[in-house]
């Protein structure tokens, strides 16, 4: 038997598509929203919820046996808070242009739905091997949708990507520019992140006809 | 039979276990590295006033500082006087980088003077002069370092921020937006003091006018932008009898 059975194979790679967590179960919408106006903001910030989901899973599934079940959710609340401000304080410490890249995530971080969601749905009932696969998996999933976003308003909005002027200078008329071509500054608004997720949504569901619920 | 989680005693004992737990670890943490923190902070001053009077490693359209190993050294050797404006009184210092301009608004705020510092730099046989200053943006709050000649035109910006919208009012500190404050005119051609507004019909993208106290605005940034425009109004106004009395002398 190799490293991964199946099964785990399948905690990983189910939250990329049939099961991810934005477009299927509708978790973590916000920080989508919020975040993906450009590239590079959409892969630090999936980078960073890998980091942290793939650990705090961990976490909670060794802690699984003893916490009570009154008040599991103000202990889950309290370990994604306590990682992520370890995180923040040694970044800031040993690495101080990264943590300045990373400060405005770390607090939606914190208030990410998926991360309380895998908690409770996974980590609270599963080994803390299988909860690690599945934290990677989804964080995953998360990840590939924000970057998609990103990666379109970007485009889209300030005709650039990861900075680079992809389709020409705005200002001064070049590339595509030239032709007439102008950036669209409603994808750098929020409902423009709504809408790019809603259509890979539809996407998703028109390719796989197995996710539309009736 | 109930769990043995499920007992209140052991519910109360847990939270209480943990928020010690806790507790220890984040303050032992926090404690033991709060001095690399300080020197980081402390360095990355001496940075932003050095980025502002145009010592730094610019390449392309990316903002580089000078590395933190070369700063002190350069800090020494460009600032050549680091001054503290108290009403009409002006000191110098040479720990007035330190001062922190978030508790002297506080303190101005509470009724007392507010300390003003102001750093002298000079590269290349010019002078500037640079401020600190500290504003609100739409989620926290935004800062910047303006450097200026003595008519109050400004010579670089760098702007930061806590907490702004990455891709939106995060971009202040990207070079597109500091670059296009540089050779603005604080003042009206009357010599009366303007500011720079950030501006979303001033129709000159390309930033051509520098004596229309207007700059661009970024598209899905308003707020952000209006807090930078805010900041540089009320801060920077502070500084105004200080420049008038360079130029009576």
């Amino acid at each position: 038997m190799g490293l991964l059975s199946k099964k785990d194979v399948a905690l990983i790679k189910d939250p990329l598509a049939d099961d991810n967590p934005i477009t299927i179960q509708v978790l973590g919408i916000c920080s989508a929203l919020a975040i993906t106006a450009e590239l590079k903001a959409s892969i630090v910030m999936a980078i960073s919820v890998v980091f942290v989901l793939g650990i705090g899973n961990v976490v909670i599934s060794l802690m699984r046996n003893i916490i009570p079940s009154k008040i599991r959710i103000i202990v889950q609340l309290t370990v994604v808070a306590t990682l992520v401000i370890i995180v923040d304080q040694v970044l800031k410490a040993y690495s101080y242009e990264l943590s300045k890249t990373l400060g405005a995530f770390v607090g939606l971080i914190i208030t990410n739905c998926i991360i309380m969601g895998r908690f409770e749905a996974f980590a609270l009932g599963n080994g803390p091997w299988r909860s690690f696969l599945d934290g990677i998996g989804n964080a995953a999933g998360y990840g590939i949708i924000l970057i998609l976003v990103g990666f379109f308003r970007e485009l889209l909005g300030s005709g650039t990507l990861l900075g680079y002027k992809v389709l020409g200078d705005s200002v001064e008329k070049t590339g595509l520019y030239a032709l007439g071509y102008e950036n669209n500054g409603f994808m750098l608004l929020s409902p423009m992140a709504l809408i790019v997720v809603g259509i890979i949504i539809w996407v998703q569901r028109t390719r796989n006809k197995a996710l539309i619920e009736d | 039979m109930e769990k043995r989680t499920d007992k209140n005693s052991y519910t109360l004992f847990f939270a209480v276990a943990m928020v010690v737990v806790v507790g220890t670890l984040l303050a032992s943490l926090a404690s033991g590295l709060k001095p690399t923190i300080d020197e980081n902070r402390r360095l990355e001053k001496q940075q932003n006033i050095l980025y502002a009077m145009g010592v730094n490693e610019n390449e392309g359209t990316s903002a580089n500082f000078v590395s933190t190993t070369k700063a002190p050294e350069l800090f020494e050797k460009h600032i050549t006087k680091q001054l503290v404006i108290e009403g009409d009184k002006i000191t110098e210092d040479d720990q007035a980088y330190l001062i922190d301009v978030k508790k002297e608004q506080a303190s101005a705020k509470a009724g007392n003077v507010r300390r003003l510092p102001l750093f002298v730099g000079e590269k290349d046989g010019v002078t500037y002069y640079i401020a600190p200053i500290r504003g609100k943006g739409l989620w926290d709050a935004v800062w910047a370092y303006i450097s200026m000649d003595e008519n109050m035109v400004i010579q670089g910006a760098y702007f930061d921020h806590q907490g702004e919208t990455p891709g939106l009012g995060a971009n202040i500190k990207e070079r597109y937006f500091m670059d296009d404050f540089i050779g603005e005119h604080l003042l009206s051609p009357t010599g009366e003091f303007k500011g720079v507004a950030v501006s979303k019909s001033n129709n000159d993208p390309k930033n051509e006018n520098k004596t229309d106290n207007a700059v661009d605005a970024i598209a899905g940034a308003t707020i952000t932008g209006d807090g930078v425009a805010a900041m540089i109004k009320n801060d920077l106004k502070l500084y105004v009898p200080y420049f008038e009395n360079l130029k009576k002398n």
